[in-house]
């Protein structure tokens, strides 16, 4: 028995650009705008949501056919957030000073619609393996995305990557000016229409019908 | 079995809260010793970088900061209203930040610029140790931002007016903007510049346009540029904890001592 054989692979690599969460479903933006003004803040964030989304929908299908229909949506909330609180106390440990930034934003993976739409959609139906495979993928896909928009946001709004300088900032005795706007939610939300617009010219599949 | 008799949903929900209640807590437990020590780690080296021993941004590892710490600084407790030393308290064990938020070891403040709404009756200062004798203080401060409460440190010299440095270790401000008053490049510009004017009232302000040297300018410090309301917080919250209601009966006592 394959245990990655093609289906998994699709599970995993489709959510990234042909159903990404957020660029075609329109999910977890709330959060893609407020944690992508650093990449280590996205990356970091991003690598929590693939956890969070991979276990949740793991453990929402090994349950699946004993959970009662009528408490399905308050069970899979309460794994996720116990995932996620989980995750906050390891960040804690072990990242410190990225958790401080982060604050409110890991504690938000709970009201992430991505999860809950997974667990609802996709692990109620499908075996444990799969089901992982797909949470994960999701979370990737969120996670690729919130790297690119940090990626421009930090680079021109602060003239680094990683904390890194790439342009010399003026503020660090460079030239370039930061361009402040990027780091204001409404950048978040033109940078990732742009990124929209993007991908569905090159998989015009995407496109709306009118 | 039938999954959707209530009595099996009832039993149902019940092991799932008890699960998740054991899961949670149990990591919660599991990691608190590593969380305390990344918080007091995080917070000496924030003292360190205020007194100048570190600079900012400097990669150390947990046993030199630690080291560092122990080897450089020694914490004490202060009565705020008096100003004097409270020696029979656990220094090391105290929390600043519990005690104010507790009635009964805190007193409320009225309404100022500096949105602080307690004060401990007692804090915990930071001398620092220079070739046998103490040069230096670190005070903590705090204050309202744009989007929260800004915690940080001041080091203050002997003669209680120079400043040393000035580090924030905790606040919610624009990245790129307000936040920029974690930049290396900024805390630079306050080492040597005074807190208090000649009659010792809390002179130190944020303003716009290019600020001097500390000989030039010795009462001002560049603004964050497009941080206008971080800006004038600052200010405020060091004028609080410059005045009366701070630090001022400690450190005019120090003053007038001659040794902290």
């Amino acid at each position: 028995m394959a245990w990655f054989s093609k289906r998994e692979w699709r599970a995993m690599a489709d959510p990234v650009f042909d159903n990404n969460p957020i660029m075609l479903q329109m999910l977890g933006i709330c959060s893609a705008l407020a944690v992508t003004t650093k990449m280590d803040k996205a990356l970091v964030l991003g690598i929590s949501v693939i956890a969070v989304a991979g276990l949740a929908s793991l453990t929402v299908s090994l349950i699946r056919k004993y959970t009662p229909h009528s408490i399905r949506i308050i069970v899979q909330l309460a794994i996720i957030s116990s995932l996620v609180i989980v995750v906050d106390q390891v960040l804690k440990a072990y990242l410190y000073e990225i958790s401080l930034e982060l604050s409110v934003f890991v504690g938000l993976i709970i009201t992430n619609c991505l999860i809950l739409g997974r667990t609802e959609g996709f692990a109620m139906q499908n075996p444990p393996w799969i089901s992982f495979i797909d949470g994960i993928g999701n979370g990737l896909g969120y996670a690729v995305l919130l790297l690119m928009v940090g990626f421009v946001r930090e680079l021109l709004g602060s003239g680094r990557v990683f904390g890194y300088p790439v342009f010399a900032a003026v503020n660090d005795g460079g030239w370039y000016v930061p361009a402040g706007m990027f780091l204001l939610a409404p950048a978040a939300f033109f940078i990732i229409a742009a990124i929209i617009w993007a991908l569905r010219v090159w998989k015009p599949e995407q496109q709306e019908k009118d | 079995m039938n999954v959707d008799s209530p009595a099996y949903t009832l039993a149902f929900a019940t092991v799932v809260c008890v699960v998740c209640a054991l899961f949670v807590s149990g990591t919660s437990v599991l990691l608190a010793d590593r969380q305390e020590i990344n918080q007091l780690l995080y917070l000496r080296k924030n003292v360190l970088v205020a007194a100048g021993v570190i600079e900012p941004g400097a990669r150390l590892s947990n046993e030199q900061a630690m080291a560092l710490f122990e080897q450089r600084i020694e914490p004490r407790l202060i009565d705020l209203g008096s100003g004097d030393y409270v020696s029979d308290m656990d220094v090391i064990g105290y929390r600043q930040r519990e005690a104010r938020g507790d009635p009964d070891r805190s007193r409320p403040i009225a309404d100022n610029p500096a949105g602080v709404r307690r004060t401990p009756h007692l804090a915990k200062v930071y001398l620092v140790e220079d070739q046998d004798s103490f040069s230096q203080v670190v005070i903590p401060i705090e204050g309202l931002g744009l989007y929260g409460t800004m915690y940080g440190f001041l080091a203050l010299e002997r003669d209680t007016r120079t400043i040393t440095g000035i580090a924030f270790y905790e606040n919610r401000e624009t990245p790129g903007l307000g936040a920029e008053l974690t930049n290396p490049l900024w805390m630079a510009r306050w080492p040597g510049r005074l807190a208090y004017d000649e009659q010792w009232q809390p002179a130190i302000a944020l303003v716009k346009g290019q600020v001097g040297p500390p000989a030039e300018n010795p009462y001002e410090v560049d603004a964050l540029s497009g941080a206008t309301i971080t800006s004038n917080s600052v200010t405020e919250l060091l004028h609080f904890w410059l005045s009366d209601q701070g630090f001022a009966p400690y450190l005019e006592k120090a003053r007038t001592r001659g040794a902290f």
